[in-house]
C-alpha cells in the first residue's frame, strides 16, 4: 500500500501573512481599552474615591483612540483587522469604514462627557455596585458594534451593551426604575431573540456570518423570497430596538427612570446602534431588498417622527419630553434609509451624529435644571433665566438645534433629507420631516419658556425633592459648553461635516468598496485550503 | 446540611475539585475541557465548601471578593490578545512557546492565558452568585 503523501498546507490561503500596520490596531483599541478599564474598575470598586479617576482615564484613552481611528480611516480608507490571523470569512473581522469610525468617534465624545458629569452624580453606593464597570462595558459594546464586520459578532456586542445598560438602569433600585427596567429588558430581549433568529437564517442560507461575504453572496443570489424574509425580520428586530412606531412604547417608559447621566448616555447612543445596524444591513448587505421595503420603512419613519414630536408636546415631565424627542429623531434617521439616495443617506449620517451629541447635551442640561429647581415637572419648574442666564443661553441653542433651526447642526441634515424626498417625489415624507420639526420646535419652546422664562413656581424657602442645588451646576458647565460648541460649529461651518457624511453616503451606496476592503484587492475568490 | 460527616469531608472534597478544575482547564486546548467548564467545577467546589462550613470561611479563604477575581480574569483575557502586537500579527492570534522544564516540553500559549482569564471570570461570577444565595438562605 502506497504511503499517502502528507498534504502540504499553504498558510497564505488561511492566514493573514503581512504584518498589520501599527495604526490598524486602533480598530481594536476601543475593545481592549474598554474591557481593560472596566475590569480594573471592577477589581477596585470598593475604592469609591479612586473610581472616577480610573474610569475617566479609560474614557479619555478610548476617545483618543477613536479620534486616531477616525483620522486613519479618513486618510487611508476602510481599516480591516482579522482576529486571530484567520482570513475572512473564517476569522471575525473588525472593519472600520467611514460610517463606523464616525459613529465610534461620536460614542467616545458622548462617553467622556457623561463620565465627567457622572463624577458628581453617581454616589458611593452606586460606585460600589459597579456604575463605572457597567458604563465602560456598555461603551465598549457600542463602539465595537459600530466596528465589527461579522454579523454574529454584532449580536454579541448588542448583548454586551444591553447587559451594561441593564446594570446602569437598575442601579439605585427605586421602584419606578425597576418598572422601567422590566419593560426595557423584556422588549429588548424579544428584539435580540428575533435578531438572533434572523442571524441563524442568514447562516442557513449563505453559510457565512461575515458581513462582506454575506453581501457578496446575497448579490449573486437570484431568489428574492428567502433574502427578503431575512431582511424583513432584521427590520422588525431593529425597529423594536430603535423604538420605531409602533414598537416605541418601551423607550418613554424607561429612559426617564435612572440617573440623568445614564439617561443621557442611553439617549445618545443606544437607539443609534440600531440605526447603524439597519444602515449596515440594508445598504451594505441587502441593498436589493431595501428597495422592496422602502415604502414600509418610509411609512414607519414618518409615523415615528410624528408620534415622537406629538408625544413630546403632550408630556409635562422634562425627561419624558426628551424621551419622545429621541423617538422623533429616529424617524428622521430612518427617512434617509427609506430614500436610499446619496443625499438622503448623507442626511441620515449627519443627523445621527448630530442627534448623539445634542440629545446627550439636552439630557445633561435637564439634569442641571432638575438639580437647580428641584423638580423635573414643567408645571413646577421656572425662574432659571434670572438665576443662570448662561445656562438659559445654552438651553436655547440646544433646543433650536434639536428642532433643526438655523444656524445649528440640526438644520443641514434636515435640508438634505427634505431635498432627497422631493427629488424622488415623496412629498409626504418631506412634509412629515417639516411638520414634525415644527411640532418639535413648539414642544421645546414650551420647555424653554416654562423652565427658564416663567418666574419660579416655588414659595420662597421651599425646596424641590431633588435638592442638590449648587453642586451640579458648575461641574456640568464645561461639558455643556463643549457639546453646545460642537453643534454651533457644525451649524455655522458645516463643510467638513458634510464632506464626511457625503463620503459615508458614497461608501454605503457602493458596498463593493466594503467587500473589497475585507477580501483584499477584490480579485480574491472564496479562500479555500489549497492542497498541493 | 451542616452534618459532621459532610463538614469534615468538605474541605478535602473542595481541594480535590479545585485541583481537578485546574487539570480540566489545562487539558482544554486539545481535549474536552477548558476555562469555562474548569471555572464551573471550581465554582461548585466553593459552593460545596460554603454549604458545608458557611459562607464566611469561603470568603476568608478566597481573600479577594469573587467579583474582583472575575474582573482580573476579564483583564488578562483582554490583554492576552495584546501579545500579538509585539509579534506583528493581528489581535488575538495564538502564539506558542515550547520551553523545556526538567526534561518535559511545556506547550505555553497566549490562548492558555486567555483560557485562564475565562476560568477566573467564571469562578468569580458563579461563586459570587452562589455565595450570595447561600448567605440569603441562612438569613
Amino acid at each position: 500500500m502506497a504511503e499517502t503523501a502528507r498534504p502540504q498546507i499553504v498558510l497564505s490561503d488561511a492566514l493573514v501573512m503581512q504584518t498589520p500596520p501599527l495604526a490598524d490596531w486602533l480598530v481594536v483599541a476601543p475593545l481592549v481599552l474598554g474591557f481593560a478599564f472596566a475590569a480594573l474598575c471592577l477589581m477596585t470598586r470598593k475604592n469609591t474615591a479612586g473610581q472616577p479617576a480610573l474610569a475617566l482615564t479609560g474614557l479619555a484613552l478610548m476617545l483618543a483612540s477613536k479620534i486616531g481611528l477616525f483620522v486613519h480611516v479618513l486618510t487611508s480608507g476602510t481599516v480591516v483587522m482579522a482576529m486571530g490571523r484567520w482570513l475572512p470569512p473564517f476569522g471575525i473581522t473588525f472593519t472600520a469604514d467611514m460610517l463606523g469610525a464616525t459613529l465610534a468617534l461620536a460614542t467616545g465624545i458622548v462617553g467622556l462627557a457623561v463620565g465627567i458629569y457622572a463624577v458628581r452624580e453617581a454616589d458611593n453606593t452606586e460606585r460600589r455596585y459597579g456604575f463605572y464597570p457597567f458604563l465602560l462595558m456598555m461603551l465598549a459594546g457600542v463602539a465595537c458594534a459600530f466596528l465589527t464586520g461579522d454579523i454574529f459578532n454584532l449580536y454579541v456586542w448588542f448583548e454586551v451593551l444591553l447587559l451594561g445598560s441593564f446594570g446602569l438602569l437598575v442601579l439605585g433600585s427605586r421602584p419606578e426604575q425597576l418598572d422601567g427596567a422590566t419593560k426595557y429588558a423584556f422588549l429588548n430581549l424579544v428584539a435580540t431573540t428575533l435578531f438572533l433568529v434572523a442571524v441563524a437564517y442568514v447562516y442557513g442560507l449563505f453559510g457565512t456570518l461575515n458581513m462582506a461575504d454575506i453581501a457578496r453572496k446575497a448579490a449573486e443570489m437570484d431568489q428574492v423570497g428567502p433574502r427578503l424574509t431575512i431582511a424583513a425580520l432584521f427590520f422588525f428586530a431593529f425597529a423594536m430596538k430603535v423604538a420605531a412606531f409602533p414598537l416605541n412604547f418601551w423607550l418613554p417608559a424607561s429612559y426617564h427612570t435612572p440617573r440623568i447621566a445614564v439617561s443621557a448616555v442611553f439617549a445618545g447612543l443606544l437607539t443609534k446602534v440600531g440605526v447603524y445596524a439597519l444602515l449596515r444591513i440594508f445598504m451594505t448587505i441587502f441593498p436589493g431588498d431595501r428597495v422592496d421595503l422602502a415604502v414600509a420603512i418610509g411609512v414607519v419613519a414618518a409615523a415615528t417622527m410624528m408620534l415622537g414630536a406629538l408625544g413630546a408636546l403632550a408630556q409635562t415631565d422634562m425627561r419624558r419630553i426628551l424621551g419622545y424627542l429621541v423617538i422623533s429623531g429616529i424617524g428622521i434617521m430612518l427617512a434617509g434609509l427609506a430614500l436610499g439616495s446619496a443625499t438622503g443617506l448623507s442626511g441620515t449620517a449627519f443627523y445621527t451624529v448630530h442627534s448623539m451629541i445634542v440629545m446627550t447635551a439636552l439630557y445633561l442640561l435637564v439634569g442641571v435644571v432638575g438639580a437647580k429647581t428641584g423638580t423635573f415637572d414643567l408645571a413646577r419648574a421656572g425662574g432659571l433665566y434670572t438665576q443662570m442666564p448662561w445656562l438659559a443661553a445654552i438651553a436655547l441653542v440646544l433646543c433650536l438645534s434639536v428642532a433643526g433651526l438655523p444656524p445649528l447642526s440640526g438644520l443641514w441634515p434636515k435640508i438634505y433629507l427634505v431635498k432627497a424626498s422631493i427629488d424622488v417625489g415623496v412629498w409626504w415624507l418631506a412634509a412629515a420631516i417639516l411638520v414634525s420639526g415644527l411640532v418639535t420646535t413648539i414642544a421645546l419652546m414650551r420647555l424653554f419658556t416654562l423652565a427658564f422664562w416663567r418666574p419660579s413656581q416655588f414659595e420662597p424657602g421651599e425646596q424641590g425633592v431633588i435638592g442638590q442645588a449648587g453642586t451640579m451646576g458648575r461641574s456640568a458647565y464645561p461639558i455643556l459648553i463643549a457639546l453646545t460648541a460642537l453643534t454651533v460649529i457644525a451649524g455655522v461651518y458645516p463643510e467638513p461635516f458634510i464632506k464626511v457624511s457625503d463620503r459615508i453616503a458614497f461608501e454605503l451606496m457602493q458596498p463593493t468598496g466594503y467587500i473589497d476592503a475585507v477580501f483584499g484587492d477584490g480579485t480574491a475568490t472564496t479562500p479555500a485550503l489549497t492542497v498541493q | 446540611m451542616r452534618t459532621v460527616i459532610f463538614g469534615s469531608i468538605a474541605p478535602y472534597l473542595t481541594a480535590l475539585m479545585v485541583l481537578y478544575s485546574i487539570f480540566v482547564l489545562l487539558r482544554g486546548h486539545n481535549e474536552p475541557g477548558g476555562g469555562f467548564i474548569g471555572g464551573l467545577i471550581a465554582a461548585s467546589a466553593l459552593a460545596v465548601y460554603g454549604v458545608a462550613c458557611g459562607v464566611s470561611p469561603v470568603r476568608r479563604a478566597l481573600r479577594f471578593h469573587p467579583m474582583a477575581i472575575a474582573g482580573f480574569g476579564l483583564f488578562i483575557a483582554a490583554m492576552a490578545g495584546m501579545f500579538s502586537l509585539f509579534a506583528g500579527v493581528p489581535y488575538m492570534t495564538g502564539l506558542w512557546i515550547y520551553p523545556t522544564v526538567l526534561g518535559v516540553e511545556l506547550k505555553l500559549s497566549t490562548t492558555l492565558i486567555f483560557d485562564i482569564g475565562v476560568y477566573l471570570v467564571v469562578v468569580g461570577t458563579i461563586a459570587s452568585i452562589a455565595l450570595a444565595l447561600e448567605e440569603r438562605d441562612r438569613g
